[in-house]
């Protein structure tokens, strides 16, 4: 690639970006039914053909705005490139979401970036691929479509033959797309499909440098290139600016969300050995020093240094349900379909019920992390940030917006992996932390990482939910009316939309802005809330609490998994009020093909109706496809329930997905299973404790997770749709694990809990 | 080791000169904190750690090692992602300080094994994909290669039983299992 090319590059991903600076309040992109004239994927807003693909010294350097958060998605994205082109995986370069280089693809969130970013790299590289044999065939003096290609090597089957790195010429291929180009049909495919090792685990098991909190020296990833792919000039000119040793920081956060900071005594602090400066910005506290250890002594001490006053703004965990019912409300209608309130009237017999779902963690394993650096000299001022954040676009004009008022004329986003995130989690406010201490030593790198209380207590938590439902039924059994109600905070604080905590902790700090929902079809909080289900008289209504207490933002399927818990519940009730099997009482209201075929399959791999159980066990299932427009999945979990105690234990859970087209068997299956097993801990055991000022969970002793020796055994079985689009797959299985728990546990009691953790407590209040 | 070549994703330096920063002074020793020379053994090599006896030893490892295996998760002992093998046995690196390991033989995965000749449990872990973001990871492969060396022929129960301190938020526990009976199967 030429400077100039680059330079196009660069500037048409910088133009793109200003475009949709701080229009990203909620949730970014999002497929909707595509119209004639738009691009497949990510084409659309990122239509140049080598802002994808770069061919060069015998090699494809595949450029994605999409990150790897252990999803597998560079493995599959390198799969769909190599396929699509005809040359072999090891000669692809994949690059990862980079202000400087990859196209903006906005966040890699909601199980899209299948949807957008290989849907883009598969048209793009079928154009490209066309390009390269149109050519190849004037080259060789022959038909296009007579050529085949092995590796890049074009031949006519007549012992002629060149090759793409011959023929591949920058201006051929810097155009726009035009998506005329068919990708291959499915059955042509020959590594998409094809289960294939994922290309960073070797490194992660073998302890080779894999994440953010690996950075040890800036200088050698600088603008996200390597030391060895430079050209020579520009190794010297870099020793200019020498590397800088690494700084570390740690922040000190008060005990509430909103507080004071009155004093602190920092001399103290200062002393200490190794300590580079204590920095004190309206609110904002941290402490840099020369090492890790020293920062995390030094942070200790300025705990203890720090006096607060701490607002009481929260209501509580005991009083949280009223509150949600009480708070500051915006109702809209989701879904009004015939006429619920006459059917319910008339209906034969009706029920109803509320469930709920408290605030819940992501609870990263690893705390976040970030590095930071301000490179200066006599004009220019840029900020580089290594994150882990899942968009490094809108990351970067939150982070032009926290010096706002400070010269900063370039900040530089570039991803390393972190510690697997399942959503919004610390990522970005760690990224504005590390800036706000580098920039408080002139700019030397310095590597922040939260303590596990700052992630316990900082990260914004998945919404705590109330779903209120009242469903009838006729004479035969059918439901001929379902009237639900949902509220909920927002499912999305994510920056831009809203300031990083930095920001809003500095002297002058950024305001607060209003929260909108994410508009259906996706959906935040009422996402997954119309049920599939041919009910003829169906009324959704939302009710948004647009002004948080609790500091929440997207966790996995927002609120999908609530809503899919109850909605799932409910059915359950209801077939068992109408006396049918939960499994043809589905099937019964159900005319979606593919709904039906995920239903039937899961029941059947799970032996439904055959399988012995004890009389402590039970067994249930739950549906859904995800957002109403993406994967299918059906869960059977196997419980049994302890008769002294309550307590629940998830056995088995079998399930059955359906994501489109596969383009790797084993990434789906391991996603499937991770969203059970998380969504099994979710329903089981979590619930963010908290008072009037704030969290109180700290630590894992606090907020426990489920561990190995209650992992259910799992089981999926993989409905494959060759030719059918991608559906991504991160999101599917936690709302149908939520529900089949549930309904489980009230087949071995018979009792119902409708509240979220299904704790044995609540097992024995149900059962009384 | 040098950086993978084979790895064109991999924009990270590894970072093995680390054992010789070990052996240098730690800077601006002007105050009364006792310093102690510290030798111990790390990955086959002889060190020598000149500085706080009572820093712990994951931040050794990682910033004076420049180790990458061992992570910080939580330093209170809680998840086990920092994990490292001492003697035989697993340690939680976060809370054991580097004078606890005077003398003793330390172990993290780098000095299992490489990419190319790794420890069959390693190789068992990239065999059976086990990981997803793989934060948790090198702790695993540190209670599998114990668990292995006193119990070559685990039961399903014995692997959770000791792999039960060890959180992993991904939900790669199946996968991680299998990851276990595979090893124990190629070192029998
Ligand atoms: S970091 Fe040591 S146990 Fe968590
Ligand atoms: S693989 Fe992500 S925490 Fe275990």
């Amino acid at each position: 690639m030429s400077d100039e090319t680059r330079m196009s590059r660069r500037r048409f991903v910088q133009s793109s970006a200003l475009a949709v600076a701080f229009s990203l309040g909620t949730s970014a992109k999002t497929t909707v039914a595509t119209t004639q004239e738009e691009l497949p994927g990510s084409l659309e807003d990122n239509p140049e053909l080598d802002s994808w693909i770069v061919i060069r010294d015998e090699r494809v350097t595949v450029y994605t705005g999409k990150v790897e958060l252990g999803q597998g998605i560079k493995t599959s994205l390198v799969q769909i490139s190599a396929d699509e082109l005809d040359v072999d995986v090891d000669r692809i370069d994949l690059i990862t979401a980079e202000t400087e280089r990859t196209p903006d693809e906005g966040y890699t969130a909601g199980s899209q970036s299948m949807e957008d970013s290989g849907t883009a790299i598969t048209y793009a590289a079928a154009e490209v691929r066309q390009i390269l044999l149109e050519a190849a065939a004037d080259e060789l003096d022959a038909e296009a479509d007579q050529l085949s290609v092995d590796d890049g090597t074009v031949t006519d089957g007549n012992g002629n033959e060149t090759t793409y790195w011959e023929i591949a010429t920058e201006e051929a291929l810097a155009g726009e797309a035009s998506a005329d180009v068919e990708p291959k049909p499915a059955d042509e495919k020959e590594i998409v499909g094809e289960a294939m090792s994922r290309i960073d685990v070797p490194g992660k098991v073998l302890g080779e440098p894999s994440y953010v909190q690996d950075l040890r020296d800036t200088a050698d990833v600088r603008g996200g290139v390597t030391i060895r792919d430079l050209p020579e000039e520009e190794i010297d000119a870099r020793d200019e600016h020498e590397a800088q040793e690494l700084l570390h920081g740690r922040v000190v956060r008060p005990s509430g969300y909103e507080a004071e900071l009155e004093s602190v005594d920092d001399e103290a602090v200062l002393e200490m050995e190794g300590v580079r400066e204590v920095v004190r910005d309206g609110n904002f506290l941290g402490v840099v020093a020369e090492t890790e250890w020293q920062a995390i002594q030094a942070r200790e001490e300025l705990v203890d240094a720090a006096e607060w006053s701490v607002e009481e703004t929260l209501p509580g965990r005991e009083n949280l349900w009223e509150h949600l019912r009480e708070d500051e409300v915006d109702e809209t209608i989701a879904e009004d379909e015939g006429n619920a309130e006459d059917a319910l009237e008339d209906a034969a017999e009706t029920l109803e019920a509320e469930y709920r779902r408290p605030y819940q963690m992501h609870a990263s394993i690893g705390p976040s992390c970030a590095v930071a650096e301000i490179v200066a000299d006599d004009q220019e001022r840029e900020l580089n940030v290594w994150t882990h954040s899942q968009g490094v676009y809108p990351l970067r004009e939150a982070l032009i917006e926290l010096f706002e008022d400070e010269q900063m004329d370039d900040v530089r986003c570039t991803h390393l992996e972190g510690s697997g995130c399942y959503g919004h989690n610390g990522a970005d406010d760690v990224a504005g932390d590390a800036a706000l201490l580098s920039d408080a030593v002139d700019g030397q790198p310095v590597r922040v990482q939260w303590m596990r209380e700052d992630e316990h207590r900082w990260e914004p938590y998945g919404s705590a939910m109330i779903m209120e439902v009242q469903g009838g039924l006729d004479d035969d059994g059918t439901i001929v009316g379902w009237d639900y109600d949902v509220w909920s905070y927002p499912h999305s604080t994510r920056p831009p939309g809203q300031p990083l905590l930095g920001g809003r902790q500095r002297e002058n700090g950024i305001e607060l802005r209003e929260n909108d929902p994410i508009p259906l079809p996706t959906g935040g909080g009422t996402r997954n809330s119309i049920p599939l289900y041919e009910f003829e008289n169906t009324r959704v209504t939302h009710h948004f609490l647009p002004e948080p207490d609790v500091r929440v933002s997207a966790l996995r399927a927002l609120g999908g998994y609530a809503n899919v818990f109850a909605l799932e519940s409910f059915v359950d009730e209801l077939a068992a009020a109408a006396d049918a099997d939960p499994v043809e009482f589905r099937l019964d209201h159900l005319e979606d093909e593919r709904g039906r075929e995920v239903i039937e399959t899961a029941a059947d791999a799970a032996d439904w109706g055959d399988r012995e159980l004890d009389d402590d066990q039970g067994m249930g299932i739950g549906f859904a496809q995800y957002k109403n427009l993406s994967a299918y999945c059906a869960v059977v979990a196997e419980v049994t329930v302890d008769d002294d105690s309550g307590e629940v234990t998830v056995d088995r859970a079998v399930a059955a997905d359906d994501s489109g087209e596969i383009v790797n068997p084993d990434g789906v299956r391991q996603q499937i299973w991770g969203g059970i097993i998380q969504s099994a801990s979710w329903t089981l055991y979590e619930d963010v404790d908290f008072d009037e000022e704030g969290p109180l969970d700290d630590d894992w002793s606090d907020y426990p997770i489920m561990t190995f020796p209650d992992v259910p055994e799992v089981e999926v079985e993989l409905v494959d749709r060759p030719g059918e689009p991608y559906l991504g797959t991160g999101e599917t299985s936690q709302g149908p694990t939520a529900a089949a728990i549930a309904n489980a546990v009230s087949d071995a009691v018979d009792a119902r809990v409708r509240q979220l953790p299904i704790t044995a407590e609540r097992v024995e209040d149900a059962m009384e | 080791m040098s950086t993978n070549e084979n790895d064109p994703f991999s924009i990270l330096k590894d970072g093995d000169r680390g054992f010789e920063r070990l052996t240098t002074q730690e800077e601006g020793d002007e105050t009364e904190e006792v310093e102690e020379t510290i030798e111990f053994e790390l990955n086959g090599e002889d060190v020598t750690f000149d500085g706080d006896p009572e820093k712990p030893l994951l931040y050794v490892l990682r910033n004076d090692a420049e180790l990458n295996g061992p992570k910080f998760g939580c330093g209170l002992a809680q998840c086990g992602s920092c994990d490292v093998i001492v003697d035989g046995e697993t340690a939680i690196s976060c809370v054991v300080t580097v004078d606890d390991v005077e003398g003793s033989e330390v172990t993290t995965t780098r000095g299992l094994g490489t990419r190319d000749d790794p420890h069959p449990v390693q190789e068992a872990f990239i065999d059976t994909q086990a990981a997803q973001c793989g934060y948790c990871i090198h702790g695993m492969v540190m209670e599998a290669v114990v668990l292995l060396e006193d119990n070559p022929d685990p039961s399903d129960d014995e692997i959770r039983d000791a792999l039960a301190d060890n959180l992993c938020r991904c939900g790669t526990h199946p996968e991680i299992m299998a990851a276990v009976r595979q090893a124990a199967e190629e070192m029998n």
